[in-house]
């Protein structure tokens, strides 16, 4: 034990700071973030943010394991959102083996990916609303609601693929499984039902003075650090940029879709949360579309798989990047030609989101870190992978 | 021998204590159902069939049963001193409100006065509790619980004068008597503004959402009593919502004539509890449907609006009423 006793120097001129640490076991940590904060009485002055304590060697699995093999396990990386995860990892290794993907897949994909953005969407809604409004309060309200809208979309998925949070539903050259009978039916009711439980979320917190002095004006990021920093999603098109990869990049047939990307100028936490759910009404045209427009034909052009190793691809290597619910997740993959990848390189999108706390968090008061935590809408399967 | 006044009134104070104590269970019960309505939830239904009745005092039980942690860094005397500083002053306001005429423990002629003082005396208890687990989250609130029922005692004292104005007594059965014909909410303009009034400022007295800052359990984890557990942590809870109840009745008696009404004398009482749960349900509804507001937002809406705003309303009852002595008596 040390038996020198440190002497702390207190001013009391009333410049005295207190640490606070937030995490990794905390109410509103979203998952395991540390957020060491000093505070001057309650304004933050400074915050420390600690990631990695959910490093799984997501990258390092992803070399052991097949082309077959690993798109399920892709889906662990961003939990919340696993379609547009396992999405980008077969899009990495289609565009390094030059593997075409029949027009069925491709429309098949953008089902699942828009429906797991409003899922995941439904998600951040609730749990940001619950760090703002308590867990005994209006905020569990709002919570609730949400996860009940967000099960039916799970329901979906499981007639899909059988599973509810972790598909694996993609693989390298099209999809697993093709829709089940009646399915497109189920999903259009879904989709309507969704619209209007939207028109009911807004007409309960915009009408809420409450959320809009909690919202409006707080965590600003502005169009400068936004783009230094390379915040995406949501949190880039809040800040005045239009930015989105199923525009500038369409992947996936995205290009044959009529939709509308939201930009808001604020940039507060407000602006972030009308993106999203501008967004939650896009998903549901661009399901519509894509259900009316789905194609007959094979859904794999890579059809019964036999074995793990069966899939190879040439050396080479390449990026591809697709655009989830936080915003661009990437995948840069080496190949050396065998059936396991040479490197993966995940670029999550959480991660260069959640760099933007500590330029926006100072001079905000505590109740404020944790809606500004919210509007980012981390997901710390994707930060530490 | 007789029995004496002193222990008719000790018998009258240990039957109140225990009937509050059982409404108080109750009304956690009545909360939960309520909150799972507006969630679409069931709420407590398995321990007690029907709908859970059991429940309040399964968790009573499960509170006792569990284990009583003292942080090792604490302030041992504080720590265990401040549920019960918390708690008595919050039971202690029952003391003067009446149930029915001739009906309470004590109705006193400066009855508002003392209620309004003994309930602001709870911010000690929550200070010490604050202080004395010596935890940062719980320190945090304890400074914003006393910032806050600072600046929401002196409009919620403002806006509960305005009732006393009219009746132009300090003595609750007075301040009914005087609402025989006339509910003072029913005031044209002054009763509604200052019901309202009087409302908002409860919510933030009882620290319920929208300002429940001090609670904040998704910023402070559980505020100033995340340290306590088992029968303490308990003793925090029913003092809240004993003292929650307590100004549900004086709203009640204040603005909604307490038991008087177009009813038999009989119902007076059960009209009063009704009166009382319909003011907790209110407060209980706004509460499961607002987000929670930030500590500088509280005290802007105190100190700008609510203080100005009752200040305004005390004056003008002041002139309402020399109007009514000059005009009418």
């Amino acid at each position: 034990m040390n038996t020198q006793t440190q002497v702390v120097e207190l001013g009391y001129g009333g410049n005295e700071r207190l640490m606070l640490n937030m995490g990794p076991q905390h109410p509103s940590s979203h998952g395991v973030f540390r957020m060491i904060l000093t505070l001057a009485g309650e304004t933050v002055v400074a915050v420390d943010a600690v990631i990695g304590y959910l490093h799984r060697c997501h990258e390092k699995l992803g070399e052991t394991l097949t082309y077959a093999q690993y798109p399920s396990i892709a889906s662990k990386t961003d939990y919340v959102a696993a379609m547009t995860a396992e999405l980008a990892y077969v899009s990495a290794v289609e565009r390094v083996g030059k593997i075409e993907v029949p027009k069925r897949a491709q429309y098949l994909r953008v089902i699942a990916a828009e429906l797991q953005r409003i899922a995941s969407h439904c998600l951040w809604l609730g749990t940001w609303c619950l760090d703002m409004g308590g867990a005994i309060g209006g905020g569990s309200t709002v919570f609730l609601y949400c996860m009940r809208e967000r099960e039916m979309i799970l329901d979906r998925f499981e007639e899909l693929t059988g599973a509810r949070l972790l598909y694996g539903f993609h693989q390298v050259g099209g999809t697993r499984y093709d829709v089940p009978a009646g399915w497109d039916t189920k999903v259009r009711a879904t989709v309507d039902f969704m619209e209007k439980r939207i028109d009911e979320y807004e007409a309960m917190l915009e009408g809420n003075a409450f959320f809009l002095v909690r919202t409006q004006g707080v965590g600003v990021i502005s169009r400068e650090l936004a783009q230094e920093v390379g915040v995406v999603g949501p949190l880039i098109r809040g800040s005045g940029v239009n930015y989105d990869v199923r525009r500038a990049e369409p992947y996936s047939s995205y290009r044959d879709f009529d939709f509308r990307v939201p930009v808001e100028t604020a940039g507060d936490c407000y602006a972030r949360y009308r993106v999203r759910m501008v967004e939650f009404r896009e998903s549901i045209r661009i399901i519509r579309q894509a259900l009316d427009g789905l194609p007959d034909g094979p859904i794999s052009s890579r059809p019964g798989v036999k074995s793990v190793g069966q899939v190879r691809v040439p050396k080479g290597e390449g990026y591809a990047r697709v655009e989830g619910p936080r915003g661009e997740v990437g995948c840069y993959l080496v190949s050396d030609g065998g059936p396991k990848p040479y490197r993966l390189k995940w670029r999550g999108a959480s991660f260069t989101n959640l760099a933007v706390l500590p330029h926006i968090i100072p001079g905000h008061k505590v109740a404020d870190v944790v809606a500004i935590m919210g509007s980012v809408d981390p997901v710390f399967g994707e930060v530490d992978r | 021998m007789t029995s004496s006044p002193v222990v008719w009134q000790a018998i009258e104070a240990f039957v109140v204590l225990n009937a509050l104590l059982v409404l108080v269970a109750y009304v956690t019960l009545l909360e939960r159902k309520f909150a799972a309505r507006m969630q679409s939830r069931i709420g407590p239904y398995y321990v007690g069939r029907p709908h859970g009745w059991l429940q309040p005092i399964a968790d009573a039980l499960k509170l006792m049963l569990k284990e009583d942690v003292v942080p090792t860094a604490s302030d041992r005397g504080v720590y265990n001193l401040a549920p019960i500083v918390f708690l008595v002053p919050c039971l202690l306001i029952f003391a003067t409100i009446p149930f029915a005429p001739e009906l309470g423990v004590a109705d006193l002629n400066i009855g508002v006065l003392f209620f309004l003082a003994v309930s602001s005396l709870e911010i000690v208890g929550l200070f010490m509790g604050g202080w004395g687990s010596n935890n940062k989250y719980a320190l945090l609130s304890a400074m914003r619980a006393v910032n806050q029922i600072i600046s929401y005692g002196l409009p919620f004292i403002f806006v509960a004068l305005v009732p006393v104005l009219l009746a132009g007594s300090l003595q609750m059965s007075a301040i009914v008597a005087a609402q025989q014909g006339l509910w003072f909410v029913a005031y044209p303009g002054l009763g509604q503004l200052a019901f309202v009034l009087f409302l908002v400022a409860a919510l933030a007295a009882e620290n319920r959402v929208p300002f429940d800052i001090l609670e904040a359990e998704s910023e402070l984890v559980a505020g100033f009593r995340v340290e306590y557990s088992g029968m303490k942590f308990a003793l925090i809870q029913l003092g809240e919502y004993a003292h929650m109840l307590g100004t549900s009745f004086l709203g009640a008696l204040l603005f909604l004539g307490g038991w008087s009404g177009p009813w038999p004398a009989w119902f007076g009482p059960i009209a009063f509890l009704l009166k009382a749960v319909g003011i907790f349900l209110l407060v209980t509804w706004v509460r499961w449907s607002f987000v929670r507001i930030r500590v500088d937002q509280i005290l802007a809406i105190s100190w700008k609006l609510l203080l100005p705003a009752s200040l305004v309303l005390l004056l003008a009852t002041g002139f309402v009423v020399a109007l009514r002595g000059a005009g009418g008596a």
